[in-house]
């Protein structure tokens, strides 16, 4: 798979709230389905929906235990999803910061106002 | 200045097709406007780090155009960016369509599709938050965009990649 349609699948499985929660809760440890639909007024059969979107993009997986099958987070795919909107935010953000430094000197020393038009 | 709080840039993915990234200034909203709309000002800070801009020429007016171009203080090689404005609202709302100039690089990014760029600026004590929203029409165009943190040419420059990837390692089970 390519990268760019791993990202796909990360990100439209993450575009659900229900499933932002059950990150969020697979991200504090492992979790049985039962404890994960726990906190939802959901069946288990929807939970299990989802948990399967999550699995399909492999953001989780199911652990050893056959009785509990508890479901845990994977790291690579939601770490190359961080990864790739982090790398482009430190893009600008070292922009800015170089604007940041402007505006003081600008600060300190108005510019003359000179916009010809042409 | 020690006291002042310190504002860091945040990336959001709207829809399918945009980014929109904001970030705070302390600073009027219209020394904020002329950072980005005087070309003087504007060269200063709308760079690449290792490379030279050396175009850098704005008619700030609906419809009017303007141009960025860099070089790459390695090697010499260029590309930029061309477009022209649309909304002009002075220090409050610009927006302008921006066209990729590959200069001498080989580029996959879309040439014939502009990007659609609406910044606004708004200022509460003294403090200015801006928002730009880039539209690359396709999210295709937004991903390749995204990716290459702009564009192919800067790769040869930035070894941010490296640092960010041996960062985020350190941490998987």
């Amino acid at each position: 798979m390519q990268a760019s349609e791993r990202l796909d699948l990360t990100f439209a499985a993450l575009a659900d709230p229900t499933r932002r929660a059950i990150m969020a809760r697979l991200a504090l440890g492992e979790a049985s389905v039962a404890e994960l639909a726990a906190p939802f007024n959901m069946s288990q059969p929807a939970i299990s929906k989802h948990l399967k979107v999550l699995e399909t993009a492999g953001l989780i997986s199911t652990g050893q235990d056959a009785n509990k099958r508890p479901r845990k987070i994977e790291g690579g795919p939601m770490q190359e999803a961080v990864a790739w909107l982090e790398d482009y935010r430190k893009f600008w953000e070292r922009r800015y910061e170089a604007l940041d430094e402007l505006l003081g000197q600008m600060e300190a020393k108005p510019p003359k106002s000179k916009r010809e038009r042409r | 200045m020690t006291t002042k709080e310190a504002f860091t840039a945040q990336v959001t993915l709207p829809s399918d097709t945009e980014v929109r990234v904001t970030r705070s200034f302390h600073a009027p909203r219209t020394l904020v406007w002329q950072a980005h709309t005087v070309p003087e000002l504007a060269q200063r800070w709308l760079g690449y780090p290792g490379w030279s801009m050396p175009v850098c020429e704005m008619d700030v007016r609906p419809g009017g155009k303007y141009r960025w171009r860099w070089r790459s203080e390695e090697n010499g090689q260029e590309f930029g960016f061309f477009g022209t404005f649309n909304e002009v609202s002075e220090p409050a709302k610009l927006s302008y369509d921006q066209y990729y100039d590959p200069g001498n690089f080989d580029s996959a990014m879309p040439l014939d599709n502009p990007t659609r760029i609406r910044s606004t600026y708004t200022e509460k004590n003294g403090i200015t938050a801006l928002v730009t929203v880039l539209d690359f029409g396709t999210k295709e165009a937004r991903d390749a965009a995204v990716s290459t943190g702009m564009t192919d040419g800067m790769e040869a420059s930035y070894q941010r990649l490296d640092a960010l990837f041996a960062g985020e390692e350190g941490k998987q089970d």
